[in-house]
């Protein structure tokens, strides 16, 4: 090896990156040649220059802690959002929450209250009793008979009186649902009038048969009588009709 | 695998090289704010794609995330300073043996040293931190950099002429001698 080869290689050399017979070479020429040799000491000392201690800069205790910190945190298991991250959804949330009570209200608005939807589905129940001949389950214008008759259809005993002295004959009884529950309803005749009486356990407090409202026509009159809560619908006219509430209340 | 089976096994290949990766950045980045930052990012990002590591030389591995983090860290944070045009016409110096009288029988003192070595051009103090610092063969320093082993061997040779070009300015001017 001469010079000129052994001059692109000394870097190397002194990297220790040389193949055995390169090295080999290598230190046969350097032996006779001056100047590579002084070329190969300056690097050797550049490198002792380099690594010196006091030019690494070993991580410091707190960027340790820090990147510890940092990746349990990540090794946690999926975060739950902190609670002010959801304040960034704010401006899509209030737009949807407009959209949701606006919908709200508007069905809020249509639907029948308490009081509407169960005078709502008495008026159906006192029509479909009249349509189909549907009106009784049990025939029968002896109270005795009908009043057994609810044993076991429903979990209350409801008052069961023939009227047919005030002129308002029992016909008889049937279960209807009313107001989410299996009612008791029965059924009164004054002439051709059928009257219906709903019945279901309700308040302790008694009240006087007066008259609720009238729908489509038929008159509606509610009274609360033994814990009892209890709903009269006919055609008959009103006064007639309280007439015969005050006499079923008595 | 979840993260929190992995993290041990980070702990213990990868962590283990946090000085070498904190040392390069220092160098990188110049100042112990900005290289903390990139270490602390670039430990996440290790972290994060440690599921995916099968080499058997994790610090080889971490100083390559390290770089590439800091590069990516100067391009948002640096934009105006254009890295180094890498023209041989810069790279011209003397003839080291110009000036090596005056480096060949001492070690050069620290502080000589830390300013040669900052008034690098960031290209060549990567070569020399890796090379000179962390002892890297060539191959390793060419796959961490994705440079060809060739001009991972220029870079080198370059940087190394540029570093006594200095030291021996240094030296002559003034310097302690």
């Amino acid at each position: 090896m001469n010079c000129e080869q052994a001059r692109p290689l000394l870097a190397a050399y002194v990297d220790g990156e040389l193949d055995t017979v390169r090295m080999l070479e290598m230190e046969g020429h350097l032996p006779a040649c001056p100047a590579c040799t002084r070329a190969v000491r300056e690097l050797q000392q550049l490198q002792q220059s380099l690594r010196q201690e006091s030019l690494y800069h070993p991580a410091p205790a707190a960027l340790r802690r820090n990147v510890l910190a940092e990746l349990s945190a990540q090794a946690r298991p999926e975060p739950k959002p902190a609670f002010w991250s959801w304040f960034r959804l704010v401006p899509a949330l209030s737009g949807a929450m407009v959209v949701c009570l606006a919908a709200l209200l508007a069905v809020t608005l249509n639907r029948p209250s308490g009081h509407e939807q169960l005078t709502a589905e008495i008026v159906s129940s006192h029509i479909r009793s009249l349509m189909a001949n549907h009106a009784l389950d049990v025939v029968s214008t002896d109270q005795h008979t009908v009043k057994p008759w609810f044993n076991g259809r429903v979990d209350f005993a409801p008052p069961v009186k023939d009227l047919a002295a005030q002129g308002f004959p029992l016909i008889g009884g049937r279960l209807d649902y009313l107001h989410h529950r299996t009612v008791a309803a029965l059924v009164f005749q004054r002439n051709k009038h059928i009257i219906n009486v709903f019945l279901w356990p309700g308040s302790e407090k008694n009240s006087a048969p007066s008259l609720d409202s009238v729908r489509q026509g038929f008159n509606l009159i509610h009274w609360n009588q033994g814990g009892m809560t209890c709903w009269a619908i006919s055609d008959l006219n009103p006064t007639e009709l309280l007439e015969f509430t005050r006499d079923f209340a008595l | 695998m979840e993260a929190r089976e992995r993290l041990p096994a980070f702990e213990q290949t990868v962590l283990p090289h946090l000085d070498a990766a904190h040392n390069l950045a220092r160098w990188l980045a110049g100042n112990d704010q900005d290289a903390q930052d990139v270490v602390q990012e670039a430990c996440l990002r290790a972290f994060k794609f440690f599921g995916g590591f099968r080499g058997d030389n994790p610090r080889a591995w971490l100083l390559a995330i390290v770089r590439n983090t800091f590069y990516t860290w100067l391009r948002q944070n640096r934009p105006a300073i254009p890295t180094v045009e890498l023209d041989d016409a810069a790279l011209e110096v003397a003839d080291p043996a110009a000036a090596g009288e005056a480096l060949q029988t001492r070690q050069a003192d620290a502080e000589t040293v830390r300013r040669a070595i900052a008034a690098l051009p960031v290209e060549f103090r990567e070569i020399i931190v890796l090379r000179e610092m962390e002892a890297m063969s060539y191959k390793d320093i060419a796959i961490l950099a994705d440079l060809p082993i060739g001009t991972v061997m220029s870079r080198l040779a370059r940087a190394r002429k540029l570093l006594q070009k200095q030291l021996a300015r240094e030296y002559q001017t003034g310097g302690p001698s």
